[in-house]
């Protein structure tokens, strides 16, 4: 009887120690010396490993702005490739720290799953992909089409919405990951391809011969995408947040990778100058150090460069700013003040 | 004599572990100790971690629109049915494919198990080669190679080819031409019914005669003949009350006609030819279990060869082959899950997969897909054990 | 011979002269006969046979051979060099295959694992091996080695779980699913023997779960469900739950073969353990056991190959096995539109590793049978 004293008394223990350390996501991170980021598998230019296997991307970009925030050290992110299916379980469950996944941010996920958005990176809406030779010019001529869909995403919620609502039939086509559905989409197993017109765009770059297929012009939902994390660690919620913010509020200001070191020594504005921790102390108001919006600047760059280098027009993905263009430019992307 | 019967009776507890008696329950009452101290750790794990995000256990969930597209349904269905409602009808593209698996490969698994015994030696080296190499592959990649190669080496919907009229094989699917029926159809069908029952009690009748006489009726030709036969005269008689539906192009895909999606070609045909080469070593070792005296026994006794085989030899046999059988179709019903790698949309994929996802209510989804396949098992099981029963030796 | 009409009808008791050899009882054109052309029946499936090869063999060989290209950078040069299998995918990205992401300079270290399991696996199978006990010793702290060999740690350099891969990741789990459930399974078998009802129930309880489950279910459980159930905050890596789930998913599976051979253990020997005083676990241990093992051996190792099959599953949750890294190729726009090839090759390295051990069961179980037949 004593081993089972004994038992008990270790599985409380457990239990005890283990809940103590849920909650301060941010000291954890500080004390194993790394940031633990969800990513997805393989999305051209969002996210994809380099030729030394290292993931790099519009999204892993994120991560490395934490861990330059935190850390100093844009090296130190430890990245979990996730899939539709279980992106959500490996966050919840702790064993991400957080998920910069294009993730569309919606009120059940908010909400109900238990997570907090903590910004939006990229304003995306769902559109339609079909080869040329098919003389399709609009969605609404779609009737009747085999479509291919990612499952376990919205997409395919916003599909069937849009179908049912326009009175039009369609064979639904569902498969696992972004590549077999280009294989399936290429080998005429479906008429059209619908995910994200960014991700339309990325996988279009990818074809042979892209200039076969023409991107509809319906856009069929609003897909805010955006770095997430669990619900109830408001600290470590801030801190992804607002690395976020300052990378934004850089490009707004002007301040870039380049012209960082400049800034620090002689800008006037106290807004950079909050930003770039000359001013004030809002690192220590987040828990991190004073130059941890310099750090992120420095090493990572601000939105509009993380944005050229790589999705812009410039590279292969080819995606022009549009709505994601700074709020004074005419586009939707907006931090509030950093003070 | 107090002080005896005492120490006779005494009982220290270190007895509990040395003495026998005491021993199993002791064990027993331990081990269950464990059992409920561990359920009640992970439970408390559960509720913990549920509560730390916010969510509730509940079934509620499966009353809420479904919100998503099954392009294979054998009930109505769309997108503002239940969640429940999406589960079942991946319940029954499971039960679909999965007998239409048993079906074909029990077919394709005694065929070759014959042919593996046969002494013509260029069929049996090629049916052993066929069977070793289905055996030791991954049926995973087998359903993933039958998919690869319907989707990319047959030809999209407006280069269709058409072997015979009406029949179309593109890569979305076969189309054939689906048979409407008209109210008279309903006279072919009772036709049908009275004949197949006509057929039982004719061969309950015949089994008796021959028990008590010794005479022997071809009870299948007649059988055969009665039920394909008779319904095919009522057809007729009844002015032939059913007219086919033909698949035609129009616009994207095929619209009429019956189809058979590649998804479900793929997966039907690499589940049936994958077990089909175990059912087939199944029947060969069934076969050879049966002594060779048996057959030369018939054949001294002047029992024709084709009698011996059906009254002697396979009777015999099925007593070997039914068992590891059942485990057979065990094994393709729960391989049929793999359904999810190519997007057939069975209860895993379903339940498992769309609902899991789109709900987030892990726990309570892999709960009742669990319990799903545990129920199909224990089905599959009960019916296969009261076979084997009705075939078994019965000792006098 | 020849003028039979001028040899007597009939002859004095003994002197009937010998009569020719029965034509074809011996010799190749005899052979064909018999197996080739005996019956109609027989000859129509020769002619079957012969059709089909003709189908299948010179396309085949042609694709996979003659036509093959071996050396090229992309889907497009090959098919302008020939027509036939394009097998310079999986040779470019053969090191992929085999090893994953697993980084290149310590791609020794799986090698070196490999080596060290034979030896490991070696006095197992060999009765007469020499030094058979400490042999086992070093079998016995096999896996404690192997686990820092391929993780690293011990001065080192680590790797990343996430970076296991390829062909080492189907046999690693494999391998670690069938050795970690042997105990357990042995466990199972006797539970399931036992004489304690509770303990009984539980175990065959136990064991039809598992065994009425599929696979792919108890891998979602491992990816969605698993780090529910631990305490909360501590969580543990993907890699390690799958190989959680396969342990018990193997151990139903074991539980059910060494209860075989268990059964098979004539009833006298355990009387006679009783009869000798031994307990309940010297029993077992001593004389039980070992013989029922033994003959549990070809089960195990046919276990272990339909194991080794459905490792390729866990490609569905997303770890990169050998055919992750495959269809993880097959997204690289130099090489779309090759599936059959990487396929084909994934179905070759399968069948050369299940096959010579289903070969080799059907070996041991032959070699038991002559030892049961006296």
């Amino acid at each position: 009887m004593s081993k089972l004293k004994v038992l008990l008394a270790a599985s409380a223990l457990t239990v005890v120690g283990a809940a103590g350390a849920n909650a301060a996501t941010l000291d954890d991170i500080k004390a194993k010396g790394f940031v633990q980021c969800g990513v997805s598998t393989g999305v051209p230019g969002f996210s994809f490993t380099d030729d030394a296997g290292n993931w790099q991307g519009f999204d892993p970009a994120v991560c490395q702005g934490v861990a330059a925030a935190i850390f100093g050290d844009t090296s130190k992110v430890k990245y979990t490739p996730t899939t539709g299916k279980t992106r959500f379980t490996a966050l919840a469950s702790g064993e991400i720290d957080m998920l910069a996944r294009n993730t569309t941010w919606t009120l059940s996920r908010d909400a109900d799953l238990g997570f907090t958005f903590v910004g939006v990176n990229y304003y995306d809406g769902q559109g339609f992909m079909v080869p040329k030779a098919l003389g399709v010019t609009s969605a609404k001529q779609l009737d009747g089409a085999s479509v291919c869909i990612q499952t376990g995403t919205t997409t395919e919620l916003n599909l069937a919405d849009y179908f049912r609502l326009n009175n039009m039939s369609y064979e639904p086509v569902p498969i696992e990951t972004n590549e077999e559905a280009r294989t399936n989409y290429l080998a005429g197993r479906c008429d059209v391809y619908t995910t994200d017109a960014s991700g339309l765009a990325a996988s279009r770059a990818a074809f042979d011969n892209a200039a076969d297929h023409i991107i509809l012009p319906e856009i069929i939902s609003k897909e805010p995408l955006g770095p997430l994390v669990r619900e109830g660690d408001e600290p470590w919620g801030d801190v992804v947040r607002w690395t976020l913010n300052a990378m934004i509020t850089a490009e707004e200001y002007g301040v870039n990778s380049s012209n960082v070191d400049d800034m620090v020594a002689n800008s006037d504005n106290p807004e950079i100058r909050r930003l770039l921790g000359v001013e004030g102390n809002v690192g220590e108001m987040l828990g991190l150090d004073a130059k941890w919006g310099y750090n992120v600047i420095k090493q990572v760059g601000n939105y509009g460069e993380v944005f050229e280098k790589y999705i812009g027009s410039n590279t292969p993905i080819g995606l022009e700013r549009g709505i994601n263009a700074q709020y004074k430019d005419g586009g939707l992307i907006y931090s509030p003040p950093i003070r | 004599m107090a002080a005896i019967e005492q120490d006779s009776e005494s009982f220290s507890l270190g007895q509990l572990w040395s003495d026998k008696r005491y021993r199993a329950v002791v064990t027993q009452i331990l081990v269950i100790a464990g059992v409920f101290l561990f359920l009640s750790f992970i439970i408390t794990n559960a509720i913990e971690n549920l509560e730390a995000l916010g969510k509730t256990f509940g079934f509620e969930f499966l009353e809420a629109p479904a919100s998503y597209d099954i392009n294979q349904a054998l009930i109505p269905y769309n997108s503002r049915d239940t969640h429940l409602r999406a589960a079942v009808v991946g319940l029954l593209n499971t039960a679909l494919v999965a007998f239409c698996g048993c079906v074909l490969a029990t077919i394709l698994g005694f065929i070759l198990g014959v042919l593996r015994l046969s002494t013509n030696f260029l069929i049996n080296r090629l049916v052993y080669c066929y069977i070793e190499f289905v055996r030791n592959v991954p049926v995973l990649l087998q359903i993933l190679l039958w998919h690869g190669v319907i989707v990319t080496s047959l030809d999209v919907p407006r280069n269709a080819y058409s072997p015979v009229a009406d029949v179309f094989l593109t890569n979305r699917g076969f189309y054939v031409p689906r048979p409407v029926f008209e109210p008279g159809f309903v006279f072919v069908a009772i036709t049908f019914v009275a004949a197949v029952a006509g057929m039982v009690i004719f061969r309950r009748w015949a089994k008796k005669n021959q028990e008590a006489t010794g005479q022997i009726f071809p009870v299948f030709s007649i059988g055969v003949a009665a039920i394909i036969g008779l319904p095919v005269i009522a057809f007729f008689v009844a002015g032939m009350p059913m007219s086919l539906d033909a698949p035609a192009l129009e616009g994207f895909n095929f619209q009429g006609g019956m189809v058979l999606r590649p998804e479900f070609t793929a997966l039907w045909l690499a589940l049936s030819l994958y077990t089909a080469a175990f059912i087939a070593e199944i029947v060969r070792s069934g076969i050879q279990s049966v002594s060779h005296g048996q057959t030369e026994a018939a054949y001294a006794l002047g029992v024709k060869p084709n009698w011996t085989m059906r009254l002697i030899i396979i009777p015999q046999a099925l007593r070997v082959i039914v068992p590891p059988l059942t485990s057979q179709y065990l094994n393709l019903t729960k391989n049929s899950s793999l359904a999810i790698a190519i997007g057939y949309m069975d209860i895993t994929a379903t339940l498992g997969g769309i609902t899991l996802n789109q709900t987030g209510k892990e726990m309570e989804c892999m709960i009742l897909l669990l319990m799903v396949y545990l129920t199909i098992s224990l089905l599959i099981s009960a019916f296969m054990n009261w076979y084997n029963k009705r075939i078994a030796l019965v000792e006098r | 011979m020849t003028d039979t009409a001028t040899q007597p009808r009939s002859y004095e008791p003994g002197n009937h002269p010998d009569l020719p050899p029965p034509l074809l009882t011996s010799g190749p054109l005899a052979w064909v006969k018999h197996n080739l052309f005996g019956s109609p029946l027989n000859i129509a499936l020769t002619v079957i046979s012969l059709y089909l090869l003709y189908l299948i063999v010179p396309g085949l060989l042609n694709w996979a051979i003659f036509d093959a290209v071996i050396n090229a950078g992309s889907r497009e040069e090959c098919k302008a060099i020939a027509a036939g299998a394009c097998w310079a995918l999986p040779a470019i990205r053969f090191d992929q295959f085999l090893y994953g992401f697993y980084p290149d300079h310590l791609h020794w270290r799986i090698n070196l694992t490999a080596v060290l399991f034979f030896l490991a696996l070696l006095p197992v199978l060999w009765d007469n091996a020499p030094f058979r006990k400490q042999w086992l010793i070093y079998s016995c702290i096999f896996p404690v080695i192997a686990f820092f060999l391929v993780v690293g740690g011990l001065g080192m350099e680590e790797v990343e779980t996430t970076k296991i891969g390829g062909f080492a990741l189907n046999v690693i789990i494999g391998v670690t699913g069938i050795v970690a459930s042997l105990p357990l399974g042995i466990l199972l078998a006797l539970g399931r023997r036992s004489q304690m009802p509770i303990v009984r129930t539980l175990c065959v309880m136990f064991i039809e779960f598992i065994r009425g489950v599929p696979l792919i279910t108890l891998l979602f459980v491992a990816s969605t469900m698993l780090n529910y159930f631990l305490p909360p905050g501590t969580t543990f890596d993907l890699i390690l739950r799958v190989l959680i789930m396969v342990t018990l998913f193997s151990s139903a599976y074991i539980a059910e073969v060494v209860r075989g051979g268990l059964q098979a253990i004539p009833k006298g020997q355990l009387e006679a353990a009783d009869a000798m005083g031994l307990r309940y676990w010297q029993s077992m241990r001593l004389i039980v056991l070992p013989q029922a093992l033994k003959i549990s051996i070809p089960g195990i190792v046919n276990t272990f190959v339909g194991l080794f099959k459905d490792t390729t599953l866990v490609v569905i949750i997303g770890l990169t096995d050998v055919l992750g890294v495959g269809r993880a190729s097959l997204s690289d726009s130099k090489w779309q539109g090759l599936p059959e090839e990487v396929y084909v090759f994934t179905a070759i390295l399968f069948f050369v590793c299940c096959f010579s051990m289903a070969r080799y069961s059907t070996y041991l179980e032959k070699k038991l049978h002559t030892g049961h037949k006296r």
